[in-house]
């Protein structure tokens, strides 16, 4: 759960002095210039933070070699802003990557099929240039089978591979992954399709102990071959982490955890018999096997749960820092003999079924908590609201140290609103979601404006925000003056006019990313944030009021922006200038040659 | 602006709406993945604010697409859910037949077809329907199935393909003799 980012500049490129250093061998009585730096390398090892090591590049020639030669961890914001051999010509040493491809509104089906984000072009240069690479991080990416055996087979020492919202390959790439990569510590698959080829990758981890300690598939909607994966598990000591899919049944979580009592995270897959096994299924004593495991610190899965069986999680909840029951559609009497016993937990994941009840019940029991996210168990716009303002009114009042909040409702109130920014000062993270478009206050009928401009107003730390429910320019008015530190900001169905995206784009000096949807912000509005395009990761405007010519004077002004415009199907011939979507972003190396028939670019 | 909705009503066409530049939705056909796409996730349909919009109804769940921010996973799940135990729990019918004593009832969800159902029929009350046809209704006998849709009104059974009439149709009747032949015969 990565979302925080610090901004990653573009640097400018050097591209006169590159000396290659032979780091290994010393000379004897080196130059005094070099004593220097040899003492800047071995002090700039320290310096692991990216802002940090970003500031150091520029403070002269220099540094900028010996930092460039240092750095072992390159972050890729927007693996459009940079190509692969410019990395790699800069960063000679690195062991670990981390890149992040599609923007967040590509998850909600907003993004044309076949966008881009391509992993393909980075494993292969990667390949020649990083023979050490241990890690790799990517995130709503696309990749190849032939992209992940090209990894395995380049990489020797590989050890971490993390795929969050990816897609793109199969079973196949998977076992290319467990068979190539022997010193393969940790294989996290989090919320990452993976197409099902019908292929046994479990069964393709080399035999005899393996380095395992994390294996996360949670989201993976294949069948596994269990014996294999019980095999695994018994046969990988290191093991802490473990996710399984809903595939597993209870009975095989069952014999997975008397293997593994290390574990320190698990998902426990479905939580409920299997259909095959139905009554024939042994009944094992459950609760014994999460008594076994004294480390577990991080509970989730419950994908297909049968509630009767919850009690056997008693036994871990007064150790558990993280609980994800957000698949679980259980009610508040289910909710509440658990939640009252776990002091210590930190995050929570639910779903809406447990209603403001539930929450209230979160609120007394939890005072610790720092991340809540409550999802909807009907995610439509006219259903029934078992969540409302009562129960975040009750959470801000019993969870004072809440960092982050996710909230799905149909009805809100600026009071509550106001509340929780008030009780709950250290808030960074704040997203609210009313899925009614343009619902008002429940109670007052005004807009939401108050609330969100007390949240921006009172939580100094603040530097998420997601906006819904009525809201006039008023609180984008607010969001400018306030939102210093805000870099990422999400509105949907708000604002009235082209002030709204002015206050925004004038006041918000640390915006990073900006993702606005259907909300009538036009040219004048797009144009009056020009001075910051640079500054910023991307921005994506999508059915509001742009028009192409206003995007051509954007791409005109800013050379070095890339400027798409994204077509949704049946409009790709449409040349009445109105844009369904703008993305545009930041790049050292102009437009890419990738795109598809939907996509063009200014 | 031309909108295609994912089923086969084409409702936007003859839709007068005076939508500003860009509010209306467009489907936008979501990766491929190999679980079954949830319907009700992709449709599309007008803005909020459509006060001008045309007499007829919008489909009845109607949503704008990526709207509520929720990844697919979380929705197919939730929503598999739902159509599993909606159609676990079995859609009752009366099914009535003019001369009959007393009306029957069936489940319709155990069909999967038109076929089934219709010999369904013919066994429960012994008689034979005879072969629909889209222009002549039910030819070769004297009884032609009919339903009771959601508005009240009495329609032949075939018109409409399966999963419509599923759960539009709110009792059956076997329509007979002379009555019947005024719905088979040149509408």
């Amino acid at each position: 759960m990565s979302e925080d980012d610090e901004p990653g500049r573009p640097q400018p490129p050097d591209p006169g002095s590159k000396k290659t250093r032979n780091c290994a061998a010393v000379h004897p009585s080196p130059h005094p210039d070099r004593v220097l730096e040899i003492v800047l390398e071995h002090v700039l090892q320290f310096l692991t933070a990216r802002r940090d090591r970003n500031a150091a590049s520029l403070v002269c020639k220099s540094w900028y070699r010996t930092e460039a030669l240092t750095r072992s961890h390159v972050f890729i914001g927007n693996c459009y802003s940079v190509s692969p051999s410019r990395v790699t010509a800069r960063f000679p040493r690195v062991r670990s990557v981390a890149i992040k491809g599609r923007p967040r509104f590509a998850d909600f089906n907003l993004m044309p099929l076949n966008w881009g984000a391509h992993f393909g072009p980075w494993v292969a240069t990667m390949g020649k240039a990083y023979p050490w690479l241990e890690r790799v991080y990517l995130k709503r990416m696309s990749l190849t089978d032939r992209d992940l055996c090209l990894l395995g087979d380049s990489f020797v020492g590989f050890k971490e591979l993390e795929l969050v919202c990816c897609d793109g390959f199969g079973t196949g790439g998977l076992a290319a992954i467990a068979s190539k990569c022997s010193q393969l510590r940790v294989l996290d698959l989090s919320d990452t399709e993976v197409m099902n080829d019908g292929v046994d990758w479990i069964s393709c981890f080399p035999e005899g102990e393996t380095c395992l300690e994390s294996l996360i598939f949670d989201y993976v909607e294949c069948p596994i071959n269990f014996e294999a994966l019980e095999s695994l598990v018994a046969r990988s000591p290191a093991l802490k982490k473990l996710r399984l899919n809903r595939e597993v049944s209870l009975g095989q979580l069952y014999r997975l955890m008397v293997r593994a009592p290390q574990l320190t995270h698990l998902g426990t897959g479905a939580f409920g018999p299997s259909e095959a096994q139905g009554a024939s299924d042994q009944e094992y004593d459950y609760a014994s096997a999460f008594s076994a495991c004294k480390s577990l610190v991080c509970l989730s899965g419950f994908r297909e749960i049968v509630p009767e069986y919850l009690p056997a999680i008693y036994p871990v909840c007064a150790n558990l820092v993280s609980l994800n029951l957000s698949h679980a559609n259980i009610n508040v009497e289910q909710l509440k003999p658990i939640i009252c016993q776990c002091r210590k937990l930190q995050v929570l994941w639910v779903l809406d079924s447990v209603c403001d009840e539930g929450l209230k019940a979160v609120a007394a029991a939890c005072p610790d908590l720092r991340e809540l996210r409550v999802f909807p168990f009907d995610p439509q716009e006219d259903a029934e609201g078992p969540v409302s303002e009562v129960g975040l009114q009750a959470i801000s009042e019993g969870c004072p140290k809440l960092e982050s909040i996710l909230y799905f409702c149909q009805r809100m109130t600026n009071a509550a609103v106001i509340a929780m920014s008030k009780n709950c000062p250290d808030l960074v993270v704040f997203r609210l979601c009313i899925m009614g478009r343009h619902q008002p206050d429940y109670v007052t009928r005004e807009p939401m404006d108050e609330g969100f401009g007390a949240i921006v107003m009172n939580c100094k730390k603040l530097t998420r925000l997601a906006t819904s429910g009525l809201m006039t320019d008023r609180a984008f008015a607010y969001i400018g003056k306030y939102g210093k530190l805000v870099r990422t900001l999400s509105v949907a169905f708000a604002g009235d006019s082209d002030t709204g995206l002015k206050y925004v784009l004038e006041g918000c000096h640390n915006l990073q990313k900006l993702e606005i949807r259907d909300s009538p912000f036009g040219d004048a509005a797009l144009l009056s944030g020009l001075h910051h395009y640079y500054n910023m990761r991307f921005l994506w405007m999508s059915s509001c009021h742009l028009s192409r010519q206003g995007c051509r004077e954007v791409a005109r002004a800013l050379p070095r922006l890339v400027v798409e415009l994204l077509s949704y199907e049946g409009n790709e011939k449409m040349d009445d200038g109105a844009v369904d979507v703008l993305y545009m972003y930041r790049s050292l190396d102009g437009p890419r040659n990738d795109t598809s028939e939907s996509v063009t670019i200014l | 602006m031309n909108a295609m909705y994912e089923k086969n009503i084409d409702l936007e066409a003859t839709e007068l709406r005076l939508g500003l530049p860009g509010t209306s939705k467009k489907e936008i056909t979501s990766r491929s993945k190999k679980r079954p796409l949830d319907e009700s996730t992709e449709g599309s349909s007008s803005n909020n604010d459509d006060r001008l919009e045309c007499s007829a109804p919008p489909p009845s769940k109607a949503q704008i697409v990526g709207w509520p921010p929720i990844r697919s996973y979380r929705k197919n799940s939730l929503h598999q859910k739902k159509e599993e135990a909606e159609a676990k729990a079995g859609v009752y019918v009366k099914v009535s037949m003019d001369g009959a004593p007393y009306l029957r009832k069936m489940d319709l969800n155990i069909y999967e077809g038109y076929q089934q159902l219709l010999e369904a029929l013919e066994n429960m009350f012994k008689i034979t329907i005879g072969k629909y046809s889209e222009r002549e209704g039910y030819k070769g006998s004297e009884y032609a199935p009919t339903y009771e849709d959601k508005d009240g009104d009495w329609m032949l059974v075939g018109d409409v393909p399966w999963e419509m009439f599923i759960p539009s149709c709110k009792r059956l009747r076997i329509m007979k003799g002379s009555e019947a032949r005024g719905l088979t015969c040149g509408l």
